[in-house]
């Protein structure tokens, strides 16, 4: 499993797992699946696995981080040490802490934060089994997650990654792509407003590359939308079913 | 000034509702004249006032409210009450004695001890402090008896259904007493578990199937099935 493969895309434009430059992985959304907490989702993406909790509003603990005129967005993000692999220890390391506050401002602009001043929301993040573009993909759920908890919010953040691999645009990099592709694009949007949330770009590109690059993360996103949106009907669509017999 | 979804539809949020000369109702917002659901829900229209009714929420305390807390901390001068929302409310001793409270000769946690529920009423709230509530009304105070189930808050219309169809069907069809707390806590007092277990069956069958049609019809068949499932292990 560790030999580096030769080419990331072959003669036909093929990437390593059989894509077409601008297709996205497999995804699979499902939401409500932790009863014990007020809201969650889970995401498989690709080979990504990715389980989302959120509880609260609730009172603030520690009591002093509570602010007074909105409420306050706890994040974290973690792997578990079986989701890579070689075994990531469970402490959290500099990488985690920074996607942390990186979903944090990425889902803040589409909460209504003023509605519920002296709380706290809690979201826990837990990667199961990474493979590339695992801060998209915890967006993406973690949105749904606050959805499904019923916290009002303006719009659904989606995110997905765009980047480039032996001089091609590709979209939503896996792990090979990302580790040796020249260059990764993460944007996450609000689809309906038309606002981005997140965008980061790590390597090298020209401008030219950048701007189809976004463009293309963003036809991405607005594919994983229509699929957020059918997972939050999904979980009511049961006893729809039932009455229409 | 279209509207994009049907009554009766479910909405997520972000999803443009309607756009022109609408009211942003429940759950909606507006901006530059398009009106955006915030919560996932079902689409109302009234008039010209768009609303979502929510399918999954949590409570705001409003004074007025008849509510059904939980005490989770005792302090000097009173209990905090949870109610099942974002906010903790405070019940002052004054108000469950209904004498004067002494601090060196009353013991609050024998009068209401953590774990203890009581049915309470709203005195006062907003944005910059938390709820007040007071027992000192008939009907309320601890509860000493029944079971109870939690539900979403928004499922309390429902429950109670057209000029309280749903709810007195529930209590006639189980012969129980039940006090819908509107932070989402019902209480279901019967003479027997039998029948409590049969309400709280159709509470939570109002819960689930709170938007589809025809729900108050299936709920009387199933707990008239119930009942007579009853009569039968009687006799």
């Amino acid at each position: 499993m560790n030999e580096k493969p030769e080419k990331l895309i072959d003669k036909k434009g093929l990437r390593l797992d059989g894509r077409k430059p601008d297709q996205l992985r497999a995804v699979k959304l499902e939401v409500g699946v932790i009863p014990n907490a007020d809201g969650s989702a889970y995401i498989e993406q690709g080979k990504n696995k990715i389980l989302v909790g959120v509880y609260g509003p609730r009172e603030a603990h520690p009591k002093h981080l509570a602010l007074q005129d909105r409420t306050v967005l706890k994040c974290r993000y973690h792997m578990a040490p079986f989701s890579v692999q070689e075994r990531k220890s469970p402490a959290p390391s500099r990488r985690e802490v920074e996607l942390s506050k990186v979903i944090r401002e990425s889902l803040e602009p589409a909460i209504f934060m003023e509605y519920y001043p002296r709380t706290m929301i809690d979201l826990t993040i837990e990667v199961l089994q990474a493979d590339g573009g695992t801060r998209c993909a915890s967006i993406t759920a973690a949105s749904l997650a606050l959805a499904d908890s019923g916290i009002p919010m303006r719009d659904l953040v989606v995110a997905c990654a765009a980047g480039k691999a032996e001089d091609t645009i590709v979209l939503d990099l896996m792990d090979e792509e990302d580790k040796m592709g020249s260059a990764d694009v993460p944007v996450a949007l609000m689809p309906n407003l038309n606002a981005i949330t997140l965008l980061q770009m790590d390597g090298k590109l020209t401008p030219e590359e950048f701007e189809t690059a976004v463009n293309l993360a963003i036809e991405g996103c607005k594919q994983i939308y229509a699929m957020q949106k059918e997972a939050l009907r999904a979980k009511y669509a049961g006893a729809k079913e039932e009455a229409d017999e | 000034m279209p509207t994009f979804f049907e009554p009766k539809q479910i909405a997520t949020p972000g999803d443009l509702v309607a756009e022109g000369e609408y009211f942003a109702g429940e759950n909606t917002y507006k901006e530059d004249k398009r009106i955006y659901a915030n919560r996932t829900g079902i689409v109302e229209y009234d008039n010209k006032t768009v609303n979502i009714v929510a399918l999954k929420s949590f409570y705001m305390p409003k004074p007025g409210d008849i509510i059904i807390g939980t005490v989770v901390g005792i302090g000097f001068n009173g209990w905090t009450i949870d109610l099942n929302g974002p906010y903790q409310a405070f019940l002052r001793p004054s108000d469950v004695l209904s004498r004067p409270f002494k601090p060196q000769k009353d013991e609050l946690s024998q009068v209401l001890d953590i774990g203890d529920l009581v049915v309470a009423k709203i005195v006062s709230y907003d944005r910059t402090h938390d709820p007040q509530i007071t027992v000192a009304e008939p009907g309320l105070g601890k509860i000493t008896r029944g079971q109870i189930i939690k539900i979403t808050p928004t499922k309390i219309p429902r429950v109670i259904g057209k000029k309280g169809s749903m709810i007195s069907m529930i209590k006639q069809e189980t012969d129980c007493q039940i006090i819908l707390g509107l932070n989402g806590v019902v209480l279901v007092t019967g003479k027997t578990p039998d029948e409590e277990q049969a309400a709280l069956m159709a509470i939570h069958k109002v819960e689930e199937e709170s938007h589809t049609s025809g729900l108050t019809d299936r709920i009387t068949q199933m707990l008239k099935k119930e009942k007579s499932k009853r009569e039968e292990v009687k006799e």
